[in-house]
Order: C-alpha cells, then structure tokens, then sequence
C-alpha cells in the first residue's frame, strides 16, 4: 500500500470538475482523497510543490506502438510503459499491430501481464479490428473485449473495405468499445512516402495526397452515422479530415479524432536532407494542413493529442528514404512540445491541453482516470510549464532514439508523474518531488 | 541538430538571374548532390572548367596528370551504360584511380545495407564516389556517412545534376547564353531527375522554362517551381529556342499514367511538324536513351537540329570539370 500524500502549494487544474487554482491536493489509498485548501496531512508524506507546478489528472496517450510481441528489439512494454512514464504519461493505449498480432484474448493477456511485471505506466491494449489486421474477417471481438481490450484498430493499416468497416463499427457498439481507423485509401496512397505536393516534387518523393485521407475519413463518418457506432479517426493530418469529422460531429455522429504532435509542430519542409526520422505516417503535411490542425485544436474539433509513438531501431532507419519504415518515438517528447508549441504560443489554454491528453482520452477509451474528483484512481500529471527543456535522444528510456526533435531546447517539462498514489517519476529541478519518488520505479 | 529548412532553395528556384554574376574560383562543397546546392557563378564555374577539359579531349593523347593517385569508385546500383562510361572516361583522361562497382557485382544483392556497403568501400579510402541509385537521397545519405566526395549520378525521381550541367554546356555551345531563352521540356515531368536537376539550373540561370506533359504526371505544385506548365505541346514548342525531350518509361502505361504508347505519341510526341512551331534554330536535345517512335520521331532525332550525340560527348568534358573542380573545393 503506498504511502499518503499531500500535494501543497501547486495550481490544481482539472477541467472535469471545474476546479483550477491553488489548492491542496490528498491522496490516500492509491485514490485522490480531497482537493481543498490547508488540508490536514495527518500521517501523510507533505510535498510542498515548487512555485508555477500545475497537477492535472494523469495524461493518457491514446495511440502508442509497445512492439511487444514480435519487435523487441524496437521497444518492450516495460521499455514503452518507462518512456511513458518519464514522458508524463500514467496511462497508454497500445496498438494490436505485433508480430503476432493482438487479434487474441492469448496475446491481449500476454501484454497486460508484461504491463503488470513492468508496474510503471498503465497499458490499455487495442485489439485488432480484424483476424491477422488482414482486413477480411471480423477478429473475436468479444473475447478480446472480455480479455481486457479498450478499443479496436488495425493501425499501420486501414480497414480497406467499407463493408468490414461497418460491420466493425456495428459489432463493436455491442461492448461500448470505438473502432479506431487509419484513414488512408490504399491506391491512392500507393508507395507514396512524403505528402504529395511541392517538397515532395522536388526531393523526388513519391507523394501521398491529402485526399487519401480525407476519403476515409468521410467514408467512416457516413459509417458511423450509419451504424450509430463509435468512430475515432487516429492521427488526422488534413484539412479535409477535419471538415468531415466537424460535419460528422454537428449531425450527431458519434466520432471523435486525435492529432500528433508532430503533425502540429511539423511541415513536409522538413524533409530536406532525406532525414527518415521525418519519415511516418501519414506524413508531414504542407504548412495549410497544419494551420487547420492547429485550428481544430483551438476550435474544439480535435478530441484529443496523442504521440503515434512508433519505435524503430537506427538499423531499419538508417536507409534510403524509401525504404525507411514510417514512424517516430513521441511520448517523451510530446509535453514538452505541447507546451511550448501550443499552450506558449496561444493556441490552446492549459485547461483545454488538459482536456486534449487526460480527460478525453480517458472518455473516448471509457477507461478510469481523465478527473481528480473524489474517489478517482491517483493519477497525476505534474507540469513544470517553465521548465526548459533540451531533447536529449540519449537519454530516453524508450529503446528507441527515431525522433525528429533531438536537440530542441522547448519551454516545458514534466515534474513529476503519479500513478495509483505513487510517483513514479520526478524531475531532477524538484527535489521535494524526487525524493518522495517510490525507490525501485 | 536544428529543423532543416529548404525555403532557401525553394525561394531561389523562382528566381531569375538579374546581373552578370561574379566569376566564382571553386566550389564550396564537398560534394556534388544537386544543383539546388550550386550557385550561379558555381554552375558557371562548372562550364567554364569545362570548356578547357574539352579541348583536352581533341588532343592526340587525351589524359592530364591532374587527379593522378586519387581514387574514384564508380557505385551504380542502376544500370546504365551512358552515365557510367561518360565518368569513367572523364576519370581516366584526368587520371584517377578508377573502380566500377555494379549491384550484380557488389555484395548488395546479398542484403547489404547502402551504408554497410559506403563503409566498406571507405575502408578502402578512395577520394571520390560517384553514386547512382534508385531511391532519391540516396547520395545525401552516402555524404552523411563518408569521408569521400561524393557525386550524384542520378538518385531516383530526384536529380542527376552531372545531366543538367551537360545540357547547359550544350546550349550554351549553340546559342552562347542561357538567360533569355525559352526552353521547352516534354515528356514524363514526374518521374524525371533529368527534369528537376534542369529546371533548377536553367531557372538559376535565367531561362524562360516551360514543361509540357499529360496531367498524369505533372510534377504535383508545379507553380511553386517558377516555370510555365502547359499540356499543350503546341504551346510549350511555340517559338523555342531549346527543345528537351524526355524518355517515357513503358511502366509509365503499365501504371495508368496514360492510355497507350501511341496516344502518347500523337498528344506528345515530337514530330517534324511539331518541331517547326519552334524557332527556326531552334536545337532539339534527349537524356537518352530514346524511345524513338514514343516521344520522338526518328526523323527528327536524327534531323539537322538534333544535337543529341553533342550532349553525350559533351558529358565527359563536364564530368572532367566537376570531379577536378570537387577535388580542390574548399570544404
Ligand atoms: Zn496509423
Ligand atoms: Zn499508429
């Protein structure tokens, strides 16, 4: 049983009951106790928070790749649940795209006892959509969904065909569960590797248009409407996406979407030198995409930021660009980013960030967490917002380095995450919370 | 490692040549991976150097001392007797040290990374490779990883800059300038580093440039490249100086680019009849190798305009100019 704690001195902001301002926060029995001004600590360990802290319900990467079964090499769910963790993440959903595949309550089981052995971030595991992500037959949804599964996807691929997508959308609304798609239509995304216009042409890339997305997209939105099933789009990276999910949204459909950090900071401008840690997908998009991106952010369009994180060895990435395999570590990237790059800049205030990685993702995937109210699990999410922050690949517990943002110097950091009552991680600046941190995390 | 930024080059694309630039003396690279690292003076440099190297191959005995006891290794993991016999021609009248390696030779065909397969042959410490590969970038990688200079051969649909320079130095051979003239390229926009690598110099130098081909496989954001685009050949031809005709690849049909090889040889073929909607001194050039009957007529290839087999000697001259040039570069 860990230990109490009383949280003292920081900002309390958690838009899901309403609270924001400085309070004192008590956790208790792995749950939040009360949030509340000079709370008696009784026998627990006090923490006084350094001055400008902000505790948020713990943030929830929606869209990350363990590669556990099959790719170890690439990441575990140990490597993947530390580099969460270290990244201000309390929990992850991981995608069913292993080697086997997570079409199984066998493998669903697997990962969750990894996840267990491991005891740092939550894992929610996504099972596949279907049998062997092959796109043809349904996977056993109800014994992956009785086996622990949050959601259902086939990410890396889409569901191609517009009937099985129907039907998955149908079945699934049977255990609440969203069917998440990776919108992309096959031929026209061809072997493209890079977003299909200017860049693209005069590198030599072989481009994949904006319209291979948006297709889908509306695709799916007419399908969830259909069905009355639960549609999440995954990493969205156009304007025309947007619009049909904006569309979708004011008819009623049931759909909600994500976006990537680095579809946000990112343009396809940045392919220049043939750097494959710029290579994923979908790819980086021309700058328009990413201003209606960062517009869906600020308008309320876009439910959540999740990272994609998708760990590859420097072996596979350091090949010809068209060979490389698409994908980038983000979670211990993606807050720091997120401050900086949205909340400094002015593009989304700190309540609607908190709304954006804790409390949506926690409601889309119907999982615990997403609120500090009463009773509810304690895990927390401590910003250090003034924190400067320099990525240092070298340094990140993710048994992978592919990422595009090695060196940036970004206003923002995590302080400290907490996950069922205890801190699992610290920032070195905070000492109070370093050491308070549980010893063998 | 900060964000790499192309809006350098993508600004100076567009950009015509307003002055006499000044004479540069070398070239500030390492390596030769594209023109769109080449400057005005640079590229004029290049033809410059060039023209004493041709005259070298009018000699008697057509080799200089120049690169004596340097090595160059000629990497192709393509196929392609032009390119490759023009370099090592080149090295051989400057006398380097030459070593073809092809991928049916080379230990790539058993699953060598490029890389693995640089790093070997950077044990063997040769001063110059010379690169030709199928996936774009491939030379930006090799630069990465070596020591050696490296010249890019042609790198998938990217550049093939060593072309471009050659083209140039024959126009320039005909018409004595670049700026000013209107230059009319025709054929498979999308897939070609020949195309990419001319309109970038052409451009810097101050040319009027118009491509021509079917919708299918214009270059997606032509109108950021700063030339005329245009399905109409008629259009594209009318009153050019230069005529460039690009190679259709027969995968191109097979890939629904457009319907047969015969309907692309009456919209886009160039015919004598073509031919003469250009200026009357109008020059008519090809990459090779030519598909004659698909986007030339044979009558025109072989014609009294046609300076195709020029551009092939004019390769060894320009080759001769970069590997020296590369060799005393500043970096
Ligand atoms: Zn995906
Ligand atoms: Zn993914």
């Amino acid at each position: 049983m860990p230990k109490s704690l009383l949280l003292r001195g920081g900002r309390v902001l958690d838009p899901s009951t309403g609270i924001d301002g400085f309070f004192d926060l008590l956790i208790d029995d792995a749950q939040v106790r009360h949030v509340g001004r000079d709370l008696q600590a009784g026998d627990a360990v006090v923490i006084e928070l350094a001055r400008g802290l902000v505790v948020c319900p713990g943030f929830i990467d929606m869209h990350v790749h363990l590669r556990e079964p099959g790719q170890e090499h690439k990441e575990t769910v140990a490597t993947g649940a530390a580099a969460a963790i270290a990244g201000g993440f309390t929990a992850v959903a991981c995608m069913p795209n292993t080697d086997p595949v997570n079409d199984q309550a066998g493998i669903t089981e697997f990962i969750l006892k990894k996840a267990a052995a491991a005891d740092k971030a939550r894992v929610y595991p996504i099972g596949a959509v279907s049998r062997g992500s092959r796109g043809e037959q349904l996977a056993d949804i109800a014994e992956l969904h009785a086996a622990g599964v949050v959601a259902l996807s086939d990410d890396g691929k889409p569901v191609a065909s517009a009937l099985l997508m129907r039907r998955a959308l149908e079945y699934a609304g049977m255990f609440r569960m969203p069917v998440i798609d990776h919108c992309e239509e096959p031929t026209l995304k061809g072997e493209g590797v890079a977003h299909e216009g200017y860049h693209a042409s005069l590198l030599g890339l072989k481009g994949i248009p904006a319209a291979a997305e948006e297709i889908m997209v509306a695709r799916d939105v007419t399908l969830a409407g259909l069905t009355g099933g639960t549609l999440h789009i995954a990493h969205m990276s156009v304007e025309g996406s947007l619009r049909a999910v904006r569309e979708g949204k004011d008819r009623g459909v049931r759909v909600t979407c994500e976006v990537t950090p680095h579809h946000v900071v990112l343009t396809d401008e940045a392919l220049d030198g043939y750097d494959t840690n710029f290579k994923m997908n979908p790819p980086l998009r021309e700058a328009r995409h990413r201003e209606a991106l960062l517009g869906g952010l600020g308008d309320g369009t876009v439910d959540a930021i999740a990272t994609d994180h998708a760990p590859h060895h420097y072996d596979e990435k350091g090949v010809e660009f068209d060979r490389a395999p698409f994908g980038i570590v983000g979670l211990e990237t993606a807050v720091p980013l997120a401050l900086d790059r949205l909340v400094h800049a002015g593009v989304v205030s700190m309540p609607r960030l908190v709304q954006l990685m804790s409390i949506n993702p926690a409601r889309i995937l119907g999982v615990a967490g997403g609120t500090l109210a009463p009773g509810s699990p304690a895990d927390l999410t401590i910003l250090a917002p003034d924190l400067d922050t320099t990525v240092d690949p070298a340094r990140f517990l993710s048994k992978s380095r592919n990422t595009p943002f090695g060196g940036w110097s970004l206003r923002g950091a995590v302080a400290a995450t907490i996950v069922g009552g205890r801190i699992l991680y610290a920032h070195s600046a905070f000492p109070a919370l370093a050491a308070a941190k549980v010893a063998r995390a | 490692m900060s964000a790499p930024s192309n809006l350098d080059r993508a600004e100076s694309v567009g950009r015509p040549l307003r002055e006499e630039p000044r004479p540069a003396t070398r070239l500030r690279a390492r390596h030769l991976l594209g023109i769109a690292d080449l400057s005005a003076e640079e590229i004029l440099l290049i033809l410059d150097t060039a023209e004493a190297m041709k005259e070298i191959g009018a000699r008697p005995i057509k080799k200089v001392p120049t690169l004596r006891g340097r090595t160059v290794v000629n990497l192709f993991f393509e196929p392609s007797t032009r390119t490759r016999t023009s370099f090592e021609i080149a090295e051989k009248r400057l006398s380097a040290d030459t070593l073809g390696i092809a991928v049916g030779t080379s230990s790539v065909v058993k699953g060598e990374t490029l890389a693995d397969t640089a790093l070997n042959l950077e044990a063997m410490a040769p001063d110059m490779i010379v690169i030709r590969h199928g996936s774009s970038g491939a030379p930006h990688l090799l630069s990465r990883i070596c020591r050696s200079r490296i010249i890019n051969a042609g790198d998938g649909m990217h550049e093939h800059p060593t072309q471009a320079l050659l083209d140039a130095f024959t126009i320039r051979a005909h018409k004595g300038r670049i700026a000013g003239l209107k230059i009319a390229i025709v054929g498979d926009l999308l897939h070609s580093r020949v195309l990419r690598s001319n309109v970038l110099l052409l451009k810097r130098l101050g040319a009027d440039v118009w491509v021509c081909g079917p919708p299918t496989l214009m270059l997606p954001g032509i109108e950021q490249f700063g030339v005329h685009a245009t399905t109409s050949i008629d259009e594209a031809l009318a009153d050019a100086d230069v005529v460039m005709m690009l190679r259709i690849q027969l995968e191109r049909m097979q890939g629904g680019f457009f319907p047969s090889l015969r309907e692309y040889f009456n919209v886009f073929g160039l015919t004598a009849e073509r031919a003469r909607r250009a200026k009357a001194d109008a020059i008519i050039m090809h990459p090779g190798p030519m598909n004659r009957g698909v986007e030339i007529a044979s009558d025109v290839a072989d014609g009294p305009y046609s300076v195709i087999l020029e551009q092939v000697a004019n390769g060894v001259a320009v080759r001769m100019a970069v590997l020296y040039l590369l060799e005393g570069s500043v970096a």
